[in-house]
């Protein structure tokens, strides 16, 4: 566990009692059989914002707290612990970092303020297939005195059906798989022309294809120069994320090892079979491994350090690895029982799967630090 | 398509007579559907579903080299080989199956009374009585000889109290093959083989549902269930032998068949490389363009060709050989192994439309792989869990055991 100072211990202490006490997993159970279709719960996300989750990147200027990414990532652990859906990845965390890395004061003030507050749903367009890749991006924008108007399609946008604010990264010159020519465009989830179809996808979050046609949004940034900003975004997104694939791998492993202490068979715990006992002490050694990866990354997106993209790739693949042995374990282990609806194992299984294809799975990520590294 | 050489003039004959029989028989419309009929909850069958499994009843060829004296097909397995060929070439495929056909019929052959034959191999091999398996107990699982249902002998019937879970088909099934306690001071010898009617008074199914969003297994309950004392299988307290006899014969139609354990679990059909190409997109030289995704799709189709060679192997191995032996172990786990692999696999490659639940945005095809891959998780569990099939591979057939 990385050291924390006083401030962070607080808050990850509070997000620890907070999920406990008002989200834990049926909480999540309950959301989803009630068909939501937001894909969380709004008095929910009201309380995490008045606790200034909302606002934990955001400068107290624009009425956060800026207390940066390791803290994010703290409470997006003890989130990820219980499955809790909520707008923190596409908001307080992705949406939010686009806006701050690129936004002008204006900008800034317009959104930042009702970020913080939780009064704004905003998310980031970035996918329009079915793989992440950001160097494809092919929806048409043609820029023009600060707008741009849009024709095309974005998929898999996390919170897309709901979201107030869509900061779309669209191609305004070249041709896809060219960095040059890409603008991130503020959008109003209300625009004429946005048409927005929810998902129903295997984790209950709120995932939406959205379709723009002569959709009008306003530049976030520089036109044609938006790649460098959308990159930096993905990989600070990136890393939050894994934050919550961390927690959600440590609680399954958790569940999973309470698990080997109380079923029995053959007259003892099934913790006492060798076979399961080495898979169990692997999964301890890869989270641990695992991490030192998220809070490595995290701190050295808030030093500003020179190798955040490689850390992001880092943490991607390999807790990307994890969440995908774990969840599997938890299922296994725990035989008949796991293969349940009424056991959590199948919905941590479930929201694993969704969380290892967003913003790129480990076969890219591992890709892309073999060529950052430059072989 | 010419007769090898060498072919033996009588089993051509036979070829041709099944063919012939076959062309009459096996309506045309049937052809690909066997994945959405056969199942004992399939909604989808029809007039010809029906015909087409009535004459493979009353043929008995869906039980091929069962005995005919029992109304089953009496084929010799050079025959059945013949048979499954000529189906094979015109799309049949066999409507009769079930737990009946997989396990408990090949058990109730070896070990039933002549009695017990003649009245339950009939229903099995018209495909008119659906069996399930009352084995499994919420507190024993793979320990099975732990398990605790009470059957009391009260003299001119047994009284069977209990609960058994996890029982797959419950909620259809005509009849319930069961393990039961009748003695309760020893553990393998106090157990018997119990053929339990599901009408019976006093037997109550709840459905549970899987992760994969449907309900095909459940808990079964028993109070005070009256079995007539003829539907004891085997000697009293020597049910142990027979049941375990029957689990072979369930891990090899899971680990071989297109049973639980198959590589494909509806869905995608296309090979994975194919799949990957759609989704993932292709290099200049048709190549999976990623190239990490393409090694570990390689891996698994050589996994897959591998295995299907060793199926093979074990065929042709097994012609002289009576019924499955302790490698059917390695079958299974090798078989659920690379289904698992491959449903994995599926769901990566097709990226986030590999994410789908339901409804819009998605095809038909890319929400039956997520339910696949989610409900192909079950066959490292059930049949003997990954865990026990490789503690008994270690134990019986490599010789290490826990005390030496
Ligand atoms: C879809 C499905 C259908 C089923 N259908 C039927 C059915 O029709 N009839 C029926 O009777 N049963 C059925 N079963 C039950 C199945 O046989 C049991 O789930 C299985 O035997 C495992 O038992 P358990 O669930 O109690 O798990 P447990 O035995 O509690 O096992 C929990 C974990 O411990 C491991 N473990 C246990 N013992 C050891 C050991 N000695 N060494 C190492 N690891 C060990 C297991 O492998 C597993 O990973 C079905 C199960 C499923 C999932």
């Amino acid at each position: 566990m990385a050291v924390l100072n006083e401030e962070q211990s607080m808050i990850r202490d509070g997000a620890k009692s907070w999920v406990q006490e008002k989200s834990p997993v049926t909480a999540f159970r309950k959301l989803r059989d009630s068909g939501n279709a937001d894909g969380f719960d709004r008095a929910a996300w009201k309380e995490m914002a008045e606790m200034g989750w909302a606002g934990i990147l955001i400068p107290e200027e624009f009425g956060g707290t800026g207390l940066g990414y390791l803290t994010l990532g703290l409470v997006l652990e003890e989130t990820g612990r219980t499955l809790t859906a909520s707008p923190l990845i596409s908001t307080a965390l992705t949406a939010t970092t686009a806006l701050l890395l690129a936004g002008s004061d204006a900008q800034k003030q317009k959104y930042l303020p009702a970020i913080a507050e939780g009064k704004l749903i905003a998310t980031l367009a970035v996918d329009e297939g079915p793989h992440h890749h950001p160097e494809k991006i092919a929806l048409a924008g043609s820029a023009s005195g600060g707008k741009v108007k849009l024709n095309g399609k974005k998929t898999f946008v996390l919170d897309g059906g709901t979201a107030d604010l869509v900061i779309v990264a669209a191609r305004t010159s070249g041709k896809p798989g060219e960095k040059g020519g890409i603008t991130l465009v503020l959008v109003d989830g209300k625009a004429s022309g946005l048409s927005r179809e929810k998902l129903k996808t295997v984790d209950s979050r709120g995932y939406a294809n959205l379709t723009f046609k002569d959709v009008e949004g306003e530049v976030l940034g520089t036109v044609d120069q938006g790649a460098g900003v959308l990159e930096t975004t993905l990989d600070r997104a990136r890393i939050g994320l894994t934050a919550e694939m961390l927690g959600q791998a440590a609680q399954s492993f958790e569940i999973t090892l309470e698990y080997l202490k109380t079923r029995e068979q053959f007259g003892q715990k099934i913790g006492t079979f060798q076979a399961l006992q080495h898979r169990a002490a692997k999964m301890f050694t890869d989270l641990e491994l695992g991490r030192s990866c998220v809070e490595g990354a995290l701190a050295a997106i808030d030093r500003d350090a020179n190798d955040v993209a490689q850390l992001a790739s880092l943490a991607k693949a390999k807790v990307g690895d994890l969440v995908h042995t774990v969840s599997n374990e938890m299922v296994q282990m725990h035989g008949g029982i796991g293969m349940t609806d009424a056991h959590d194992a199948g919905l941590y299984l479930k929201r694993a799967r969704a969380q290892e294809a967003t913003f790129g799975g480990s076969s890219y990520h591992r890709d892309r630090y073999a060529t950052l590294l430059g072989y | 398509m010419s007769a090898a050489a060498n072919a033996d003039p009588q089993l051509e004959a036979f070829r041709l007579e099944a063919r012939k029989w076959l062309e009459e028989n096996f309506p045309k419309s049937l052809v690909g559907k066997a994945g959405m009929m056969m199942g004992e909850e399939a909604a989808s069958r029809n007039a010809d579903f029906d015909k087409w499994k009535k004459a493979m009843g009353d043929k008995g060829w869906g039980t091929p080299t069962w005995p005919k004296q029992y109304g089953a097909g009496g084929l010799s397995t050079a025959q059945a080989r013949v048979l499954q060929q000529e189906m094979g070439k015109i799309g049949a495929w066999n409507p009769i199956g079930g737990m009946g056909v997989m396990m408990f019929g090949p058990t109730l052959l070896e070990y039933g009374s002549e009695e017990q034959k003649k009245k339950h191999v009939p229903g099995i091999v018209k495909g008119e009585v659906w069996w399930c398996q009352g084995y499994s107990e919420p507190g024993a699982g793979s320990d099975l000889a732990s398990l605790r249902t009470q059957c009391i002998d009260k003299g001119d019937h047994y009284l069977v109290n209990g609960q058994k879970i996890w029982t797959s088909g419950a909620q259809y099934a005509d009849m319930c093959f069961a393990l039961v306690r009748t003695d309760n001071t020893k553990k393998h010898e106090g157990i018997s083989f119990l053929l339990i009617d599901m009408k019976s008074p006093g037997v109550e199914v709840r459905p549970i549902k899987l992760i994969s969003g449907n309900s095909p297994f459940c808990e079964t309950f028993f109070t005070d269930v009256k079995v007539p004392k003829e539907n004891l299988m085997g000697p009293l307290n020597g049910g142990w032998t027979i049941g375990k006899r029957l689990l072979q014969f369930e891990r090899q139609g899971l680990g071989g068949g297109i049973g639980g354990g198959g590589l494909n679990r509806g869905g995608e059909t296309r090979t994975i490389d194919q799949v990957a190409k759609a989704y993932a997109g292709a290099n200049d030289n048709g190549q999976v363009a990623d190239a990490d995704l393409r090694m570990r799709i390689t891996n698994h189709m050589m996994d897959a060709r591998a295995f299907m060679l060793t199926v093979q192997r074990a065929m042709s191995e097994a012609k002289g050989n009576a019924g499955p032996s302790a490698t059917t172990s390695i079958m299974k786990n090798a078989g659920s192994r690379i289904g698992q692999e491959r449903a994995e696999l599926l769901v990566e490659v097709m990226g986030h439309q590999g994410l789908g639940w339901e409804g819009e945005g998605f095809t038909r095809d890319e929400l039956d792989t997520v339910r696949g891959w989610l409900g192909g998780k079950a066959t490292t569990i059930y049949g003997g869990s990954q865990e026990i099939q490789n503690n008994i591979i270690a134990k019986r057939i490599l010789g290490l055991l826990d005390h030496q």
